[in-house]
């Protein structure tokens, strides 16, 4: 009979935790559902037994050429693109309080890729060299736009205009580049305007796998503050939080991991806007949902490649899917938004 | 009533024919540059010899080729930039632009579908599709804009505005990519370029641009009461819902028609109305005419840099008008009064 308000806080809290764990737990068994999916389908279906034998390093005729060349790089690169372009996107959603505002809608992932296009394209750089660039055209648009936002009062608003004008510049900018290196076809646009998994190859995944194993622990140790900070700025210094310290590690680890996915597969559209609102609404707000919407990124793209190769009678490119789904919900967003007054 | 009292003391804007006479003379400069230079450079007395030639020799053919393709230039350029002119001021935002606000990439949407479920193949078949399109996005993305309170600000048509240029893009290339082969020519189109432009599609796009250079040359003055606001409008004899409407209309027409043969083109209307108002005011009577040539000579202009930095090929102009453009949008955007958050 003792129900005081203390221990119903706490009950409260141990059930959101729960659902939180829950959630998480079945999104992880959903991303790693889809990856076996990728390995299995193709054009050729291969017995799980063979996969398996492949995958631990036997030789397999047929399967090891399909499996270890084409659909393991597929598989990894869709898999660690999507967690890296979720947990980013969180990162900004949550941080600036705004769903908006991800790499995606300011132009974060567009500078990106124009910078990993003129490194492959134009200068046949390596991997490495293309990472970087990439990382570094990405933080360069942040202080760009954040800079040119800022103005007399800083607004999300203005922000927002901004990064879509830098956008504009940079898609034709790309298109401008891949003119003058003759790759002015169809899929070569479409890898790097809205992002897909074609012909992904093993060597370049290395600095994406490093960084989402780097940055993922560093972005969870750092969830607490962010989801302080997103009660606003006084709010989370009087709670301890050195908020400029943290935001600058946020934002570099966010624009780092969207960074080096994008100069794999390219800016596969929607997918950091939509992965923090869907792991929100999934997994409630008990901690920071870094990791869910790493895990609803991943299993965005995953599901949208499969689909797109799949599903038509045609093949799609997962960044065309992605594109469809995402740009309803953002306009959805906009309406109401709109409605509540809140643009 | 209206035009008498605005006509009453006819004071032209104190820089007009200063700014009338350089971009007359930068009209000049670009088209003469739009016949001399592309994938092969010709001199004036090549272009010349070809002029009175007959026909007969190689540079006539060139020569030919790029006076249609100056004329068209000119005319896309001035139908984008009165339907920038309107567009602006109907909705009362320094950043409509047919293409910021998603128009052009309805356009396209529909005309990608015309040619790939309807066997159309002719500009003269699709161009009511891309009017259908312009319309219909126009109709969406002001709808969409306008919701809530302070109906339709900068911020919020910009990003239904872009939203919507997403949505339709992605549509675009899901129709492009079964068809890959069949769409290599409406690729290029869809890049935004004249270099396609032929007499045929100048005398389709004609019409059109007649008619909406009329009916904005006709709502100009009521365009300007309706900038005192809307209860001065009224008050000064302005039905206003009628006038936004017509000068609504007129501007999709313009850049609807000038889409459907040339291919999306952006930011020239936003450039060329801007650099007029900032050089002889807001005054709509003189504002529509200066950026009909103000977009003319952006448009040429850039068609000829586009031909010189793609060389040997050429860089569509539209992807050379959003690098130019783009910029202006984000000035624009850090003077914009946005609310602070």
């Amino acid at each position: 009979m003792s129900t005081t308000t203390t221990e119903l806080v706490k009950q409260a809290r141990m059930r959101h935790r729960g659902r939180w764990a829950a959630v998480t737990a079945i999104l992880a068994v959903l991303a790693a559902a889809l990856c076996c999916a990728m390995l299995l389908l193709g054009n050729t279906i291969y017995p799980v037994r063979d996969v398996l034998a492949v995958l631990l390093g036997e030789e397999v005729k047929g399967a090891t050429f399909a499996v270890r060349t084409i659909r393991l790089p597929r598989m990894l690169a869709g898999l660690f693109a999507g967690f890296a372009f979720g947990v980013s996107g969180y990162v900004f959603q949550t941080m600036l309080r705004n769903p908006l505002a991800n790499p995606n809608v300011i132009g974060i992932t567009a500078g990106s890729s124009a910078a990993a296009v003129f490194c492959i394209i134009v200068l046949g750089a390596g991997k490495a060299a293309t990472s970087t660039a990439a990382v570094i055209a990405g933080l360069l648009t942040v202080l760009v736009i954040y800079g040119l936002a800022r103005g007399r009062s800083f607004s999300i608003g203005r922000m927002i205009l901004v990064g879509i004008g830098i956008q504009a510049m940079c898609n034709s900018a790309i298109t401008y580049l891949l003119l003058i290196a003759q790759e002015h076809s169809l899929p070569a646009a479409v890898r790097w305007l809205t992002g897909s998994l074609n012909g992904v190859r093993m060597e370049e995944l290395a600095v994406l796998l490093v960084s989402c194993l780097v940055l993922t622990p560093v972005i969870v140790l750092l969830g607490r503050p962010l989801q302080l900070l997103e009660l606003g700025e006084q709010a989370a210094t009087s709670l301890g939080v050195r908020t400029d310290r943290t935001r600058v590690a946020l934002v570099v680890s966010a624009v780092v991991l969207s960074a080096v996915a994008t100069a794999v597969t390219g800016p596969i559209a929607a997918v950091a806007f939509l992965a923090g609102p869907i792991a929100v609404r999934l997994a409630g707000t008990a901690r920071a949902n870094v990791i869910p919407a790493g895990l609803v990124g991943a299993a965005l793209v995953l599901a949208a490649d499969l689909a797109g190769q799949f599903a038509f009678p045609w093949k799609f490119p997962v960044g065309i899917l992605t594109g469809i789904i995402g740009a309803p919900y953002l306009l959805y967003l906009i309406v109401r938004m709109n409605r509540k007054g809140e643009l | 009533m209206v035009s008498s009292f605005m006509e009453r003391g006819r004071i032209y804007p104190k820089t007009f024919f200063p700014v009338l006479l350089l971009f007359l003379a930068l009209l000049l400069l670009g088209v003469i540059a739009s016949i001399l230079f592309g994938a092969r450079s010709l001199s004036l007395q090549e272009v010349l010899g070809g002029l009175f030639s007959g026909g007969e020799l190689y540079e006539s053919s060139v020569v030919q080729k790029r006076i249609v393709r100056t004329v068209f230039a000119l005319c896309c350029g001035a139908a984008l930039g009165i339907a920038g002119a309107l567009m602006q001021s109907v909705t009362r935002n320094p950043l409509a632009d047919p293409a910021i606000l998603g128009v052009n990439n309805g356009a396209a949407f529909f005309v990608v579908c015309g040619v790939a479920f309807f066997q159309m193949n002719t500009a003269r078949e699709y161009i009511w599709f891309a009017l259908a399109g312009a319309l219909l996005t126009a109709m969406f993305v002001l709808g969409i804009g306008s919701m809530g309170r302070g109906g339709a600000s900068p911020l919020k048509l910009v990003l239904a505005g872009a939203a919507t240029s997403a949505a339709l893009s992605s549509l675009v290339t899901a129709v492009l990519i079964p068809r890959l082969n069949a769409m290599e020519e409406f690729r290029f189109w869809q890049a935004g370029s004249v270099g396609a432009g032929t007499w045929d599609s100048f005398y389709l796009l004609l019409p059109f641009l007649v008619v909406g250079t009329i009916a904005a040359v006709i709502s100009a003055p009521a365009l300007n009461a309706l900038a005192l606001g809307d209860e001065t409008a009224t008050g000064l004899g302005v039905r206003t819902a009628f006038l936004r409407y017509v000068a609504a209309l007129a501007g999709v027409i313009l850049c609807g028609a000038t889409t459907a043969v040339a291919g999306p083109i952006g930011f020239v209307g936003l450039l060329s109305a801007h650099v007029i108002r900032a050089l002889i005011g807001p005054d709509l009577r003189y504002l529509i005419p200066m950026s009909a040539l103000a977009g003319a000579v952006i448009l040429t202009v850039s068609d000829v840099a586009g031909r010189l930095i793609g060389r040997p090929g050429e860089l569509e102009v539209g992807v050379l008008t959003a690098f130019i453009g783009a910029p202006l949008l984000i000035i624009l955007a850090v003077k914009a009064k946005v609310r602070a958050t």
